[in-house]
């Protein structure tokens, strides 16, 4: 009998259960769109009445922020009739989180949407590209000069910049990571402390040693030798953070098969960090070509396109648009904006360089 | 029970063979030549800081305290004091504090727990690439489209806030044809552009370590009913306090020494003044753009000596976000 019973719930099948489905979280149901758009609708409403005829206020900022505000309160209040606390504060962080996000995305579109808008003027002129300013008034119309000098400049002080702080930056970065040993937490240390050091201060130092002491000329040379200061220590932190990355089971593998110490780190160790060697030069190149303050100190600006970074003054990019917008004359302040167009061009093609680097890094793990 | 062992012949001492046989000669170039350039860039970097110290010491000995304590920069006087320069950077990177903190913390927040997962790396993307847009280009957005609109809010709180002595203005802001130009090239308008640079800076390093925060704890949070709020405040807040301050302390030091946007929007004025909104102030770097060209021997070396003290500020605050960064709770002891 017992046993019986015992097969009979054995064989018993359990009933099909239904096909889950599983539950979608973080849905925002009709209530809460309703409650959503019906507290932007009515805030928008109360403030229009309210703005200028109690408040008094003017202005379209003021006008935002009042609305923002009411919208907070009547989309607490609406919440608050249904939902619990903890849900009120919710919505009110989401809001706020989202508003913070939308202006500061808005800040920067509109730095680069309004710097091509007023450089437009200037952009459309092929001359903008293919001449220089010299003999060109600060007042002279828009059809005559250009930057090719500034951007000439930008290109050949950046490039030896380069030259000159890549192989130290990285050159460091591997000391620091690969070859060790006393000196390396010193110059990590050092390296650390030297990004703190403002531009200007960088600039200075060249301009006092180079220019006032051993009497060489202004030049582009001075400039790419400061710019290089700050940049070495930005490439050697980025390149030692890419190279302790780099899993040492490669290194123990390339040592296994007999591979030296310099093996090791040209053949695995340097080419899996690449793209993350890549992206710290880029970061300090687009670091380098907008530095103002140095090219200001270091290098005078001239007028006349020019090759040689050694003995004559050399204009650049971002010297350019600070002396056009000195002078404050309307044509010269559209070159300007013309000239930051092309520098955020510029900028902008390193980052896009930057995020391809990046993604192909993503691809290979 | 007594155990025996065997007699064991006395062998002639050995010594062990030596497992490290040393470097071979290329590796013996390859380290001497790393440690070259290591000790290279150590010296030249370290050059410059002890340049500076040492070019600074004739200009203290000179000026004493008062250089300190002075405000107006005329070497023809031989009146030279950092003290209103050194208010001034001090303003103008807190006014950019003020506003960069809350924005770069809610961006942060806002990517890591907020954002749909379709815009996070295009949210990402464009906080990386407010970091590399050149100062001076913020500058020329301040001064021409920020400021028309900023110089409203400066108003507007000298209107209503003009009693607190930061917000001050000379001018009566109640008028019916108030002054514009006395609001204009101000600190706060200079800090409201450096703020631009400032913000990516915080940002990036807030989002880095609210990505950290333990995941475990995240979802036990979420277990226990927390709202994604309830989770930043109880879990990634308390997890990432470190990355907060380490990373605002990192956009305070860029923000310290500050150039080229602070060029273009301020006017510059010697005078130690708190309040912000009013056109005219003065900072560090300023001055030393201002003031190199046509500077003797002795006034750059008290150029530089300014210079030094904003390094030694911006090297103090980078130290300790530093050392803040490190000592915050990076994912030790969250395994689950």
């Amino acid at each position: 009998m017992t046993t019986l019973q015992v097969l009979e719930t054995v064989q018993e099948t359990p009933p099909p259960t239904p096909r889950r489905v599983p539950r979608r979280i973080r849905v925002l149901t009709v209530d809460d769109w309703l409650s959503l758009v019906g507290a932007v609708i009515s805030s928008l409403a109360v403030v229009t009445i309210g703005y200028e005829h109690i408040l008094d206020g003017s202005g379209v900022l003021g006008f935002m922020v009042c609305w923002y505000f009411t919208f907070l309160a009547i989309y607490a209040s609406l919440v608050a009739l249904t939902n619990p606390r903890q849900i009120v504060v919710e919505r009110l962080v989401t809001s706020t989180l989202y508003l913070a996000a939308t202006v500061v995305i808005l800040a920067l579109g509109s730095t680069v949407v309004y710097t091509f808008a007023k450089g437009w003027h200037a952009l459309v002129h092929v001359n903008f590209y293919t001449h220089d300013m010299s003999g060109v008034s600060p007042t002279a119309p828009l059809t005559q000069g250009g930057i090719l000098h500034a951007l000439v400049g930008s290109v050949i002080e950046v490039g030896l910049a380069v030259a000159i702080s890549v192989p130290l930056g990285i050159g460091t970065a591997v000391y620091m990571t690969e070859v060790g040993g006393r000196g390396s937490q010193l110059v990590r240390t050092v390296v650390e402390a030297m990004t703190a050091l403002p531009e200007i201060l960088a600039g200075l130092f060249v301009y006092v040693v180079l220019i006032v002491g051993f009497g060489l000329p202004k030049s582009g040379l001075a400039a790419s030798v400061a710019m290089a200061v700050t940049m070495v220590p930005i490439i050697a932190r980025a390149g030692e953070v890419a190279l302790r990355v780099v899993p040492s089971g490669l290194r123990e593998a390339s040592a296994a098969l007999g591979a030296n110490h310099w093996k090791t780190v040209s053949r695995v160790v340097l080419p899996s960090a690449r793209s993350g060697l890549a992206t710290g030069t880029i970061l300090a190149v687009a670091r380098g070509i907008g530095e103002t303050a140095i090219v200001l100190i270091c290098s005078a600006a001239s007028s006349f396109l020019t090759f040689n970074p050694t003995n004559v003054p050399m204009n650049s990019l971002p010297l350019y648009i600070y002396t056009a917008y000195s002078s404050h004359e309307p044509t010269a302040i559209t070159r300007a904006f013309g000239a930051a167009s092309v520098l955020l061009t510029m900028v902008l093609l390193l980052f896009v360089v930057i995020r391809l680097l990046v993604r192909d890094k993503g691809q290979q793990r | 029970m007594t155990t025996t062992f065997p007699e064991v012949a006395p062998t002639a001492k050995r010594t062990p063979r030596t497992l490290n046989p040393g470097l071979e000669p290329s590796d013996r170039l390859f380290h001497g030549g790393a440690t070259m350039v290591g000790m290279f860039v150590l010296i030249m970097t370290g050059s410059i800081g002890l340049f500076l110290g040492y070019q600074s010491i004739p200009t203290l000995r000179h000026y004493g305290l008062s250089f300190f304590t002075q405000t107006s920069w005329q070497p023809e006087l031989d009146k030279i004091g950092i003290a209103a320069v050194l208010v001034g950077t001090v303003e103008v990177a807190l006014v950019a504090m003020v506003v960069a903190f809350p924005f770069a913390l809610m961006m942060a927040l806002f990517i890591t727990d907020y954002a749909p997962r379709q815009i996070k790396s295009w949210l990402v993307s464009a906080v990386d690439l407010m970091a590399a847009v050149p100062s001076i280009i913020y500058g020329l957005w301040g001064f021409y489209l920020l400021q028309p609109h900023a110089i409203n809010l400066a108003r507007w709180l000298s209107q209503h806030f003009g009693w607190f002595p930061l917000f001050h203005v000379d001018t009566d802001p109640n008028a019916a044809v108030w002054q514009q130009s006395r609001y204009t090239s101000s600190a706060f308008i200079a800090g409201l552009a450096v703020s631009m640079m400032a913000i990516p800076l915080a940002c990036a390093v807030m989002r880095a370590v609210f990505d950290q925060a333990p995941l475990g704890e995240r979802e036990a949070a979420m277990a226990l009913g927390g709202t994604r709020f309830g989770v930043a405040r109880t879990v990634v807040f308390p997890f990432a306090k470190g990355g907060i301050i380490g990373g605002t302390m990192l956009a305070l030091g860029r923000a310290l020494g500050e150039t080229a946007a602070v060029l273009i929007i301020v006017s510059p004025d010697f005078a130690i003044k708190a309040r912000i909104l009013e056109a005219g102030s003065q900072t560090t770097s300023q001055l030393i753009a201002g003031n190199f060209g046509d500077a003797t021997k002795s006034q750059l070396s008290a150029l530089l000596t300014a210079g030094f003290v904003l390094f030694l500020i911006t090297l103090l605050v980078n130290s300790v976000a530093a050392v803040v960064i490190r000592r915050s709770r990076s994912g030790a002891g969250t395994e689950i």
